[in-house]
């Protein structure tokens, strides 16, 4: 199912880290964007006049129901809840259909490291999923998971991890 | 890089125990590591039930001398401190408190006041010099001495750069811990975790590299990116980790020595969980599409990815048995995450974990014989379990213990402790695999994800 493409970069430092000759090696450059991007959908971010751009991030915050959804725990179904605030999405995504957006997948901080990436990933693709069947073309929607590296509410008890189970929209401005 | 030439600068021992001067150069001898039978053995299946006592007194040397490392006296007395200090975390030995033992004379080294020892309850002996070389190199001599016996039981000598002078303890500590309980050295190895600042939703995560008692600690990375889940290479000379650079998360090599770091696959996917191969032929690591993640290995050189599993699910947390042949992950195939093994070609997969509650993290023991892994079952717990599967065992007990890694001869683990809360914070532990004398690693933050670095060599 997974269809591998893959560069492989072997020791080809020059090519693709072009910091990777420096004694202090963290700073690695953005790594290739797999996804030329279209045209920036949207025009500058609205002036600074408190007007909101049509299409901008700050637009799509305002319009949509949440940006944000919510799974059960070891979760990755979209429930009721989630598939009306993914509507409100799709409906602001069909009115711009230049706009392209990221999908981050999240965890609460009671499962493993490792799993915890891999059912990231399941959220936000099922958020995208849920997207892609209401019209939103898949190629204008990447995802990342976040695992739970990025926690929304820091407690540990069932209300801080039931945030956590998430999925966020973030638009690509 | 560092190497350890070792040379057997042994004191002559009748002509030291008589001589009034500083014993002259000593003369160069065979490797006498193990040698003799018999005599004082340590239980390790009893654990910590009854620790060995111990008297490491400080090292003298023969003439006091500055070098870069500091001055030979005190090196001496911090030479004794580490390897007591080794001992004693290992949990089955009692150093006897330095401060109580008596001065040992130069002369001394290689024969001991027997009467003297004896009286401190010591059933061992450890006593040793430091001695600047002209060529700005350190050597330190390591002698174990049977109490009861009065007997020499190995004697070792090393030579090391002043840089590297820890080590020469450490290797006298792992020389005796090996003579007295026949398990393997494990004290001269490092530890590569992920050390954490900041607060709990916006962790900032750096690369760290430390000796396993924490000392000589360094950050790799700057913080800039996440990063996850650092494996060192066979052979030291690099370490694979997971990288949010660039906001995609990407699996890299660090080369030690040079700083450098290179992708190891650059695609569209979330790639994680990387894992050396025992030969460092490979590396073994987990990617994640369209909500699906499988284990694939690729060349460490570079090359196509080659897919190890196709099951619909989370197949992750891959780890090579030590000859290379098997792999042991885990799956949620079946519903919760469980431990499977598979070839290393990824044929032949069957789970091996069938107890209640989810199983994750497995790793395989560089002795083969054990697999540690992560029990989710309210709290998560660090456990053992054999390589088909049975004699599970539970060794720790606390709200999140997470990622198990081995010490280097397969006798100790260490993990982290996440903490409650918003404040919670993680700390690196090491456990035996008896399940007793667990014991913080020291590290200067928070830190997370500690995987244990082969024996130096």
């Amino acid at each position: 199912m997974a269809k591998l493409k893959t560069t492989l970069l072997v020791a080809a430092c020059g090519l693709a880290i072009a910091a990777c000759a420096k004694k202090r090696p963290e700073v690695l450059p953005p790594a290739p964007v797999e996804t030329p991007a279209t045209e920036t959908p949207t025009g500058p971010t609205g002036p600074a006049t408190g007007e909101v751009t049509p299409g901008s991030a700050a637009d799509f915050q305002r319009s949509v129901t949440s940006n944000t959804v919510l799974f059960g725990l070891d979760q990755y179904d979209i429930d009721p809840a989630a598939r009306a605030i993914l509507d409100s999405q799709a409906q602001w995504l069909v009115r711009y259909p230049n706009v392209r957006i990221t999908i981050e997948g999240h965890c609460d901080e009671r499962g493993t490291r490792e799993y915890n990436l891999g059912l990231g990933d399941r959220r936000a693709n099922a958020a995208k999923n849920y997207l892609a069947a209401k019209g939103i073309a898949p190629a204008r929607i990447t995802t990342i998971s976040y695992g739970s590296e990025r926690p929304a509410a820091t407690g540990s008890d069932e209300q801080a991890w039931a945030q956590n189970r998430r999925a966020v929209t973030i638009v690509l401005n | 890089m560092f190497r350890l030439s070792l040379a057997f600068a042994l004191l002559a021992s009748t002509a030291a125990a008589t001589a009034q001067q500083p014993a002259p150069a000593p003369a160069p001898q065979g490797q006498a590591q193990g040698q003799g039978d018999g005599g004082l053995v340590v239980d390790v299946e009893g654990g910590i039930s009854a620790p060995t006592p111990i008297a490491i007194p400080v090292m003298p040397t023969a003439a006091v001398v500055n070098t870069p490392a500091g001055s030979t006296d005190t090196l001496g007395r911090q030479l004794s401190e580490i390897i007591a200090n080794d001992l004693r975390g290992s949990g089955l030995f009692t150093p006897l408190a330095p401060a109580q033992l008596r001065a040992v004379a130069f002369p001394e080294v290689t024969a001991p006041s027997f009467d003297y020892w004896r009286s401190t309850q010591a059933q061992a002996l450890v006593q040793g010099y430091i001695r600047a070389n002209g060529d700005g190199t350190l050597t330190v001599g390591c002698y174990l001495f049977d109490v009861s016996a009065q007997r020499e039981l190995v004697k070792q000598g090393f030579v090391v750069p002043p840089a590297d002078w820890r080590r020469a303890a450490h290797k006298c500590a792992d020389t005796v811990y090996s003579r007295l309980t026949g398990e393997g050295p494990y004290f001269d190895s490092r530890i590569v975790y992920v050390s954490e600042t900041g607060p709990k939703a916006k962790r900032i995560k750096r690369l760290a590299i430390m000796d396993q008692d924490g000392a000589n600690h360094r950050f790799l990375t700057n913080g800039q990116a996440i990063v996850l889940t650092p494996r060192f290479a066979p052979n030291q000379q690099s370490i694979v980790y997971m990288s949010y650079a660039g906001r995609i998360p990407s699996i890299y090599v660090y080369d030690i020595g040079s700083g450098r770091q290179r992708l190891v696959a650059q695609n569209v996917a979330t790639t994680f969980a990387p894992r050396f191969s025992p030969n460092g032929q490979w590396i073994l690591f987990s990617m994640a599409t369209n909500g699906n993640t499988d284990i694939y290995r690729v060349s460490s050189q570079g090359g196509t990815p080659q897919r190890l599993t196709t099951s619909p699910g989370i197949d992750t947390g891959g780890s090579y048995s030590p000859d290379g042949s098997k792999i042991v992950f885990e799956s949620d195939r079946s519903g919760g995450q469980q431990i499977y093994v598979m070839n290393a070609d990824g044929s032949n997969q069957q789970r091996i974990s069938f107890g209640g509650g989810r199983y994750a993290t497995p790793v395989w023991s560089p002795r083969g014989d054990l697999i540690a892994f992560t029990k989710l079952a309210g709290n998560f717990r660090i456990g053992i379990m054999s390589p088909s599967g049975g004699g599970e065992k539970l060794l720790t007990d606390d709200w999140s213990d997470e990622g198990p890694s081995w010490s280097p001869n397969g006798r100790a683990i260490t993990f982290y402790r996440s903490g409650r809360g918003a404040g919670g914070t993680a700390t690196l532990w090491v456990v035996d695999l008896t399940g007793v004398n667990e014991r913080r690693v020291p590290t200067p933050l928070s830190g997370s994800d500690p995987a244990w670095g082969p024996l130096r060599p």
